[in-house]
């Protein structure tokens, strides 16, 4: 019974958050653009509206949350009630205030994970496309032996081979990640390298860095974008993943997949608190893929 | 008959090579360290007798072509190397780990693919309808959730209300019913994280079938509208579904590792969990071969398949 109504809730609170946030942007959008936001989805109004609260509370994070980030402030596994509104870890550290510094702490570090990948996997990708020949052939089959191995089990190894730390994390999620923005770009910027236009630019005696920054890349930003989404998806889970084993952002930095992993034994008592930060996480994940389908389907000029 | 083998041999032959360049990879990785293994495993303050100590029996002091040649040699004839934690045999602890990965992912497929082909046809069956609108966004759901996450809603679910046990304790008087029953959790949490996936792909891989003028024609001489999905367009849509089923069985080689680690489930994925906490070397080398292996066989599989399904593919000229 709880459990319809809670569903019931949680579908009625997307409903109204979703129409109000379209609302608010197609009355803040530019006349141009306001067609756009009064046909989209309400799941891509709620997504939007999603990550901006996200956002919001990683950025204003130390002024909205109660207490420090690793202050001990009460006993262990303290109830639901005031100041504590969500109660107490396993070392009895306020809750809510490491939800909050997750925000800033987790999603920051897969944003610059993401964005890492996406530096180094776009600019190789669509200069072995431009450099073609041999040079792609080896590179491209090098990324696909790359490819063939689970990417959680490459960066198992390589977390093995080098340590865990935040950095030594950062750079392995980046390189397994990068292997595959490379395999898009590259595929993207094929079909670019042919065109007349690249030609010219080239007799023109444009450089290759010149060609990909000011001609390839403007053309090759939509499909990227549209995969930039996808990737930080995949980058964010993984990086709670390899948090929830034991293996990622260590204490007493807060992180929404260790705050699962050690409040865990919770669960068996029917208490809910470990469940938060995996929603936390799940919900950005889901408001991310809402609006990153929405683009895709906006793009492909699908009407269906 | 002879095309089909030429075709299979080839290949084969494709991933075996795949499996040597992974091996390297896999081998090589350690190599990118700036010292050596030794030392970065035993810190900065180890001495020089006990550094020596740990590369003569990690094999240290020979020169990586000939280590890498003694490591897969002894792969090959089921000598996976020795443990650094716990001073056995890797093949050893090994042994029925794989088993129960194996029969865990194998009980996830059992119930996954059945389910979100049955999904994914009723979906493009009835698209653009409430039903089609609520399960893709499900679904999009679905594969955003964490792993870890679906598990722990399922335990607080099913197991707090006693119909399922969370934890799963496998000794050698298990029953094959017991362990049906006692896996169920984990198996559900990852038919819940592939089907969404699955699904999804099916109904893409059938809609895109449907502006096709035979479907058409199939529909002006009044077939039923199951009927035509089912005798026309799904036989054709047969190889992406075919490929995203095998991605996903391959997906569900990794998925296992986390869900292994919320249930307690004796396998691959905790033991590799266990190792890399304790930079136990060897052991994650021989746990990722086996992992990728697997991965390229499906991968390998898929594409067998999905060739075989496709006739213009079969008898090219």
């Amino acid at each position: 019974m709880n459990v319809i109504v809670f569903l019931a809730a949680a579908l009625a609170l997307f409903f109204v958050i979703g129409v109000a946030a379209r609302a608010a942007m197609k009355t803040l959008a530019p006349a141009a653009d306001k067609p756009t936001f009064r046909d989209m989805p309400l799941t891509a109004s709620f997504g939007i509206a999603v990550i901006l609260f996200y956002v919001l509370v990683a950025v204003f994070g130390p002024l909205l949350a109660p207490f420090g980030e690793g202050e001990v402030v009460g006993a262990q596994y303290l109830p639901w009630a005031a100041p504590h509104y969500l109660g107490t870890d396993k070392l009895g550290r306020d809750m809510l205030t490491r939800l909050i510094y997750g925000a800033r702490n987790t999603v920051g570090i897969a944003f610059a994970t993401t964005a890492l990948a996406f530096v180094v996997g776009s600019i190789l990708g669509i200069w072995a496309a431009l450099a073609g020949g041999w040079l792609d052939q080896w590179t491209s089959r090098f990324v696909d032996a790359l490819m063939a191995i689970p990417a959680l089990i490459f960066s198992l190894l390589l977390l093995t081979i080098f340590g865990t730390s935040v950095l030594t994390l950062i750079l392995v999620i980046a390189a397994v990640d990068a292997t595959r923005v490379f395999r898009l770009a590259r595929s993207v910027a094929q079909g670019i390298v042919v065109m007349d236009y690249i030609e010219a630019a080239r007799l023109r005696g444009e450089s290759n860095w010149r060609l990909i920054r000011r001609e390839i890349l403007p053309n090759a930003m939509a499909p990227l974008v549209a995969e930039f989404g996808l990737r930080f998806c995949f980058v964010f889970l993984s990086i709670s993943a390899l948090s929830f084993l034991g293996l990622g952002i260590k204490p007493p930095t807060a992180d929404w997949g260790s705050m699962v992993r050690d409040n865990a034994t919770l669960i068996t008592f029917g208490d809910i608190t470990p469940l938060l930060p995996a929603g936390a996480i799940a919900l950005l994940t889901v408001a991310v893929n809402f609006v990153v389908d929405w683009q895709l389907h906006r793009a492909s000029g699908l009407k269906e | 008959m002879n095309a089909i083998l030429a075709m299979i041999g080839r290949r084969l032959l494709m991933g075996l090579l795949t499996l040597f360049v992974i091996s390297v990879v896999i081998f090589g990785a350690t190599e990118l360290l700036p010292g050596d293994l030794a030392r970065e495993l035993l810190g900065q303050s180890a001495t020089e007798e006990t550094l020596a100590a740990l590369r003569e029996q990690l094999g240290l002091n020979d020169p990586a072509p000939v280590r890498y040649w003694n490591w897969l040699t002894g792969v090959l004839q089921g000598d996976l190397g020795v443990s650094m934690a716990t001073k056995k045999p890797i093949s050893e602890l090994v042994g029925t780990r794989l088993e129960n990965t194996m029969f865990l992912a194998l009980y996830a497929a059992a119930m996954s693919v059945p389910l979100s082909l049955m999904l994914g046809v009723l979906a493009a069956l009835w698209r653009n309808s409430i039903f089609d609108r609520a399960s893709n966004s499900l679904a999009l759901t679905a594969i955003s959730f964490p792993e870890f996450f679906v598990a722990y809603i399922l335990i607080l679910w099913l197991s707090q209300s006693g119909f399922f046990p969370s934890m799963v304790r496998i000794t050698p008087a298990t029953t094959f019913g017991d362990m049906l029953y006692m896996c169920f959790l984990p198996a559900l949490t990852l038919t819940l994280v592939v089907t969404a996936h699955m699904m999804r792909m099916t109904r893409a891989a059938i809609i895109n079938l449907l502006a096709s003028p035979y479907i058409e024609m199939a529909r002006l001489k009044g077939m039923a509208p199951l009927r035509v999905v089912l005798r026309h367009a799904v036989p054709n849509a047969l190889a992406p579904i075919i490929n995203v089923v095998a991605l996903n069985l391959a997906y569900l080689i990794t998925g296992v590792v986390v869900v292994e680690v919320v249930f307690v489930y004796p396998g691959l994925g905790q033991l590799m969990v266990d190792a890399v906490t304790n930079r136990d070397v060897p052991v994650v080398q021989a746990i990722a071969l086996i992992f990728a292996a697997a991965y390229v066989l499906l991968n390998l599989i898929a594409d067998v398949l999905s060739t075989i399904s496709n006739p213009r593919l079969m008898h090219q000229r």
